[in-house]
């Protein structure tokens, strides 16, 4: 059959293997920006800055620190999402009564000026993570060379992607969380501190972008810009999926992961472009997403 | 002693609520102009006004869910009227909005557990259920998914397990059935039974004099009027003046 359309399946399982890795971070990263959107109302722009902080308090941990990247897989997401809770604190929870257009602005802002402090500290040419000795190497499957860490990275961003679906959607933590999303007043108004929960939520939504920058710094180099590169093809991911739908973000991650890899066998002309193409189809065809709710 | 005690209270203790001179906001627009009543613990008050006279502003100024309020709100001899709502929730008062405010991403079972227990006293899981049976076939239905009168009982089912005894209800009889009013009346007397408080928003006159000890006339943003319920008769001419009916 591969013969047949001129393929050989090595080629074939290598980028969909490659388009599931690239899906895992898609889906963390998108799942980040439903939770956030879902509660805060806000378009978090920085969302990049915070995965390429993830991969880089990772470096300074190793570094500085001695840090293991196991370590680092915990730590790092608890101080990069403390840090997204100050920032919350300070000053989103200071644009709550405005328009949504100046959360958007003010985190497009704080990417910026993120970015700027990493380039000015560390320069561009991006420094070296290794892979944990654990899972160097790979396995012959046969058909195909699966590298260990590879397919860790992808069991790892399933894991934390069902356990937050799972947490949201079937704990009380969840209900309240769900419920505070429709009628933060009401919520409130039961003795609830939404006010807390909104902070801890965006605090949480960082964390899984730095996760997932902890995932990547052994795959790409850690760089200032590794985040502002991949955050664009993550809000079309978010725009194809619906905003707000936990869901939606993590089958949409996944899916365009794929979709993206099988481009680049059958037509990689078109690969850096299809995830675009197919946003523009959706906005079309169903412009509150293909999970979205439509209000 | 009880003088010491006496002079701590500022106001007498058979007030379970004591409003005085509450004035309300939204944003620029003045509503409450100075709103003063008492609701005596174990009582049912009902509120009666005419459409935009204020009586649910009332009811989410005491809760705390305005902007802007002054005056004098005292819940068991403490003023809410600096409190935040989550804050006035937990010493007791519990509210049930006019639009019911079910929530459609949870399912009823999830609407039912969510209000946290503030106090202990309140009824368990297992009597809410008994009061409502109906809602006990639909507990894995999405909240949204029950007709009116369910999702009122549902609304009102869920402030009852937390064990506040001061319940805030907004025209919990607005579009429903004549069988399904009833049986809401029916638990709101079972309700007072038990020892519970409430101050009721109604538009429908006849279910408030069925249900109520006292009834106050809001008008233009104050209380212009208070008629027991056992001298509604003899005031019948004097409230359909007022509510115009």
């Amino acid at each position: 059959m591969f013969e047949l359309l001129g393929i050989p399946p090595q080629a074939l399982f290598g980028q969909l293997l490659l388009g599931l890795i690239n899906g895992s971070f898609y889906a963390l990263l998108s799942l980040g920006l439903a939770v956030i959107f879902g509660l805060l109302n806000i378009i978090n722009f920085s969302h990049g800055a915070q995965y390429m902080m993830g991969a880089f308090v990772a470096w300074m941990g190793l570094t500085y620190l001695g840090i293991p990247y196991w370590g680092a897989l915990i730590v790092v997401p608890l101080v990069v999402g403390a840090t997204g809770v100050v920032i919350e604190r300070l000053m989103i929870s200071r644009l709550y009564h405005l328009d949504h257009l100046y959360g958007l602005l003010l985190t497009f802002g704080l990417a910026l000026i993120i970015q700027g402090l990493f380039r000015n500290g560390f320069g561009v040419s991006g420094l070296p993570y290794s892979i944990p000795s654990q899972l160097s190497g790979g396995t012959n499957l046969g058909f195909m060379f699966l590298p260990n860490y590879r397919a860790w990275v992808v069991v790892a961003s399933l894991l934390v992607c069902f356990g937050t679906w799972f947490a949201i959607e079937r704990t009380r933590l969840g209900a309240y969380l769900r419920a505070a999303t429709e009628n933060p007043t009401l919520v409130g108004a039961f003795g609830i501190n939404v006010p807390r929960m909104i902070t801890l939520t965006y605090g949480f939504g960082v964390a899984l972008a730095a996760f997932a920058g902890v995932l990547a710094a052994p795959i790409y180099s850690v760089n200032p810009n590794m985040g502002a590169d991949l955050i664009i093809v993550v809000f079309a991911v978010v725009v194809i999926g619906g905003m707000g739908s936990i869901l939606g973000a993590i089958l949409t991650g996944f899916g365009l992961g794929i979709v993206e890899g099988l481009t680049k066998v059958f037509y990689p002309e078109a690969s850096s472009v299809a995830i675009f193409v197919i946003m523009a189809i959706v906005l079309l065809v169903k412009p509150a997403g293909l999970f979205g709710r439509t209000a | 002693m009880a003088d010491a005690a006496r002079k701590i209270d500022p106001a007498p203790a058979a007030h379970a609520l004591a409003v005085r001179d509450l004035q309300a906001w939204y944003d620029e627009s003045h509503i409450l102009h100075g709103i003063n009543f008492d609701v005596a613990p174990g009582e049912v008050v009902t509120l009666l006004g005419r459409n935009g006279a204020g009586k649910t502003t009332t009811l989410r100024a005491i809760m705390g869910l305005i902007g802007k309020r002054t005056g004098s709100v005292q819940f068991e001899n403490r003023e809410l009227i600096a409190l935040p709502a989550r804050a006035i929730a937990k010493l007791g008062i519990a509210f049930c909005p006019e639009e019911r405010g079910i929530f459609s991403s949870l399912s009823v079972d999830e609407n039912l557990m969510l209000p946290p227990v503030i106090k202990p006293g309140g009824l368990s899981r297992e009597d809410v259920l008994t009061m409502f049976p109906n809602l006990r076939e639909r507990l894995s239905s999405q909240g949204t998914k029950l007709s009116g009168g369910e999702q009122q009982m549902l609304a009102i089912a869920r402030i009852l397990r937390t064990g506040a005894k001061f319940l805030l209800l907004d025209e919990p009889t607005e579009g429903l059935a004549p069988v399904i009013v009833q049986q809401i009346g029916r638990t709101l007397a079972t309700l007072k039974n038990q020892g519970f408080t409430i101050v009721l928003v109604e538009q429908n006159f006849h279910f408030a004099a069925s249900v109520a000890d006292r009834h106050y006339v809001v008008e233009q943003g104050r209380v212009i009027d208070m008629i027991p319920n056992t001298e509604i008769q003899t005031n019948l001419g004097k409230l359909h003046a007022y509510l115009g009916v």
